[in-house]
């Protein structure tokens, strides 16, 4: 018994330091390898040899499916789009159409008739051509199943009639001339799977583009692997991962100690001079397809009144507001139009920022005294956002009550649904979206047969007239002050030094690594 | 005793029916219809119809529970409305992160506690036992989530000894997931010792007063030997409990944990999945963390059985 006592002595300081200490220097000490080389933290073996090129991508939000037009969410299509589906065009880093599955392509003289040639050496991973039949069950697929997510429905909707004349040409009829809908089949809404896995989606690839699906590690990332059989130029990466982080925080942490390769979009801006180091970091900044916007109750008794809708754009600080909530990054836009759309006019000077101007209006008005609901959407960017709103609004007599919504349910419900509302804050992420106020029952309650005319007109119009008539449409929205468009959400990207062919405008869902390389 | 251990159970049992049946009514309550939610912006009437029928959200709510909890019983926590696959193939894969976090979590805090806590004990009127209260006053203060960053930038990104964030599976890399799971367990271990500090303290200090310390000493032991041969037992019985509901701590505060290092554990899994409102994931998580809490705390009412012989006595 006593034997014990003497090393009983020693026990507690030692155990308890030895133990932390020695656990710590272990773990941290055998150091393999691995640790810092990007991506192959994962750890998959891969059949190439040890040179295999990886380029690992961190992104915000992981997708619940690998169907891309499940739902509204852009997840899927951020890792997939261009990368693993193809479309029949493509849309590049400028806005511009490209040709991609089809070679070329023509419209018949009362542009209601589009003729696709198909490329004849594209392929499915499968080893399946890609024939014009296989392109027209896509195309029927997206405009008459009940269950796809309700934008790409909505953007096949003009189409009559799809019809594989030979193996390799195709013909689709729309019910009128329609110079959105050729945007849209670049756009998730075309996207060509294997009509074999049409039932598949949601867990396997079955695309024809250059990578298909690896591993996908739910709650961390998806890989994706060299496409064997693709049909153009082979990727330029063995293994192209997509790895998820919740945190901003996280992602930047991990860019900084080496792990990633790509931040494919910046949540943190103001965290950016972590990253001013151009031996190591470059960093793009460039155009997305939200604007954020302050959207207005066009039916709610007091915002029927133009002065009012007016005063509240002028009462409002753009770019103060993007100094505040975005670090400065973003650009300042007078209506539902961004940059890179090919009908881009700069209107941020009608309803600009004039405080007196507003408060006049408001006086002619006999808007004095004036509380409006405001419901923005509990998110970072928009609740942020609405506090200066709130403010600026203040200083012109406007009274608000705030209310944030959670995102998306509540929001939907509350504001979307009910238009129980006077203000609110979202971003619109989707590419032209100008659409959304030629439908009296959107959100907005926006009902103006003079814009939906001059909308239609636009979408009908030649193709060279297409971008003319729109800026008219974008301009009808601005005088009318429809919404209040705050600003664009810049795209900012931080990639190794190494990184280079990365485009820094994200002009569709797509994060593009085709055209990608490392030094 | 039989008696007892049916009467346990059936205990047991209310409660779980109880959790399910108040999970299942708050599930309900979160605003926003599943159907509408996945189409998206601008669904028709009839598209919101047909996808509610193919999830099933169409059918009356009674009907609904009962197919939830007869699936469960079968080990079958229903279909992810989001994502399409089943939940228990969604938890599967979460459990072993979350088990090995929570489980190392505990283990090192007990480490680290004990033979702090006893020191603060016997010294607790000298400059150690101060210092080691103190310490664990200021570490009861921090949030582990802020342990967690701290601990990420100080050995991923300064010293670059760890990976800052990140899982790697232990089939893949042994010592590649020793490394991943260093820093969240240090960060979850860390905050938990302060608390236990503080009982392991005071649990001794009840010790050195007892009668059978002042004999053990009396008959010749020195006061750590007494105290591991004649102390650590009695002292552990309200150590149990404490452990027990640290224990359930340790869970909640793994969720968050996971979120700062990235770790695809059943937290992050609820989280994305509460986001996407897909009532069936968070639906089987919930559940899952209760069934935890309670057989966590059976456990420790076992545990007091095994540790006090009395207690045995009493119950024959």
């Amino acid at each position: 018994m006593v034997t014990r006592t003497p090393h009983a002595r020693f026990f507690p300081r030692r155990l308890a330091v030895a133990l932390t200490a020695l656990t710590l220097a272990a773990i941290s000490a055998c150091s393999p390898a691995s640790s810092s080389s990007t991506g192959s933290s994962a750890g998959t073996p891969t059949v190439h040899a040890p040179a295999a090129k990886t380029l690992t991508v961190a992104a915000t939000a992981e997708p619940s499916t690998l169907d891309m037009t499940a739902g509204p969410a852009v997840a899927p299509a951020q890792v997939q789009l261009y990368n693993v589906y193809e479309t029949l065009v493509k849309i590049d880093g400028d806005g511009a159409l490209q040709p991609l599955l089809a070679q070329r392509w023509s419209v018949s003289t009362d542009r209601t008739v589009y003729t696709f040639y198909l490329n004849p050496a594209s392929k499915f991973a499968s080893g399946e051509p890609v024939t014009a039949d296989a392109v027209a069950k896509n195309i029927e697929r997206i405009r008459t199943s009940k269950t796809v997510g309700a934008k790409y429905s909505a953007a096949m909707a003009v189409v009559t009639g799809e019809k594989a004349v030979d193996s390799s040409t195709l013909e689709v009829t729309l019910s009128r001339p329609s110079n959105t809908w050729l945007y849209s089949m670049a756009d998730t809404a075309g996207m060509i799977a294997d009509p074999a896995s049409f039932d598949k989606l949601g867990t396997e690839s079955a695309g024809s583009g250059p990578y298909m699906l690896d591993k996908w590690t739910r709650g961390d990332s998806i890989a994706l692997k060299r496409n064997p059989n693709y049909w153009a130029n082979p990727g330029r990466f063995d293994s192209v991962v997509f790895k998820y982080f919740p945190d901003p925080n996280a992602m930047n942490a991990a860019m900084m100690a080496g792990t990633i390769d790509i931040i494919s979009n910046e949540q943190a801006p103001d965290a950016l001079s972590q990253f001013a180091d151009t031996a190591k970091y470059t960093l793009l900044e460039g155009a997305t397809n939200m604007e954020v916007t302050l959207g207005l109750n066009n039916s709610s008794p007091a915002l029927k009144d133009l002065k009012v809708r007016q005063a509240i754009a002028m009462a409002i600080d753009k770019k103060k507001l993007i100094t505040n909530t975005e670090a400065g990054h973003g650009t300042v836009i007078g209506s539902m139009v961004v940059p890179t759309d090919p009908y881009y006019e700069d209107l941020s000077g009608i309803n600009a920022y004039d405080p007196a101007k507003a408060k006049q209006l408001l006086t002619e008005a006999g808007a004095t005294n004036l509380t409006l609901r405001f419901k923005p959407a509990a998110l970072p960017y928009a609740t942020a956002a609405a506090q200066q709103v709130a403010a600026d609004l203040k200083a012109v007599g406007i009274n608000t009550t705030i209310q944030e919504q959670q995102f998306p349910a509540a929001w939907v419900d509350a504001v979307y649904i009910k238009a129980d509302y006077d203000l609110t804050i979202v971003g619109h992420a989707e590419a032209r979206d100008l659409v959304t106020y030629t439908n009296p029952e959107y959100y907005w309650r926006y009902n103006n047969p003079a814009f939906t005319a001059q909308y239609q007109a636009a979408d009908s119009a030649a193709a060279d007239a297409y971008a003319p008539e729109m800026k008219k449409a974008a301009k009808i929205l601005a005088d009318d002050a429809a919404s209040v468009w705050l600003y664009m959400m810049p795209n900012l990207v931080v990639t190794k030094a190494t990184v280079t062919g990365l485009s820094k405008n994200a002009t569709t869902d797509s994060f593009d690594v085709t055209t990608i390389a490392t030094r | 005793m039989i008696a007892t251990v049916a009467r346990r159970l059936g205990v047991f049992a209310l409660s779980l029916v109880g959790a399910s049946l108040a999970i299942f009514i708050i599930c309900q309550a979160l605003p926003g219809d599943p159907a509408r939610i996945l189409l998206g912006d601008g669904a028709s009437a009839e598209q919101i119809a047909a996808k509610a029928h193919e999830l099933g959200t169409d059918r009356p709510a009674i009907v609904r529970y009962l197919t939830w909890v007869a699936g469960m019983l079968r080990g079958d926590f229903g279909t992810s409305y989001a994502s399409g696959v089943a939940v228990s193939g969604l938890i599967g894969p979460t459990l072993p992160v979350t088990g090995a976090l929570a489980g190392f979590s505990l283990l090192v805090s007990v480490v680290i506690a004990l033979p702090f806590g006893m020191l603060a004990a016997l010294r607790r009127r000298r400059w150690e036992g101060v210092a080691v209260s103190a310490v664990a006053q200021v570490g009861m203060a921090i949030p582990a989530f802020w342990a967690g960053i701290l601990l990420s930038i100080l050995f991923g990104v300064v010293w670059r000894v760890l990976p800052p964030n990140g899982y790697i599976p232990l089939t893949t890399d042994p010592i590649g997931w020793a490394r991943s799971l260093a820093l969240p367990v240090l960060a979850l271990a860390l905050v938990q010792a302060a608390v236990l500090v503080r009982y392991v303290r005071s649990a001794f200090i009840d010790v050195l007063s007892e009668d059978y310390y002042r004999t053990a000493r009396a008959v010749g032991w020195s006061r750590w030997g007494a105290l591991l041969r004649h102390g650590v037992r009695n002292a552990s019985l309200s150590l149990v409990t404490v452990l027990g509901l640290q224990l359930a701590s340790i869970l909640v505060g793994a969720i968050v944990i996971e979120q700062v290092f990235v770790l695809p554990g059943l937290g992050s899994l609820l989280l994305t999945y509460v986001r996407q409102k897909d009532v069936m994931v968070i639906q089987g998580v919930v559940m899952l963390l209760v069934l935890a809490v309670l057989l966590i705390n059976a456990l420790v009412e076992v545990s007091y059985v095994l540790i006090d012989p009395r207690l045995r006595t009493a119950e024959r």
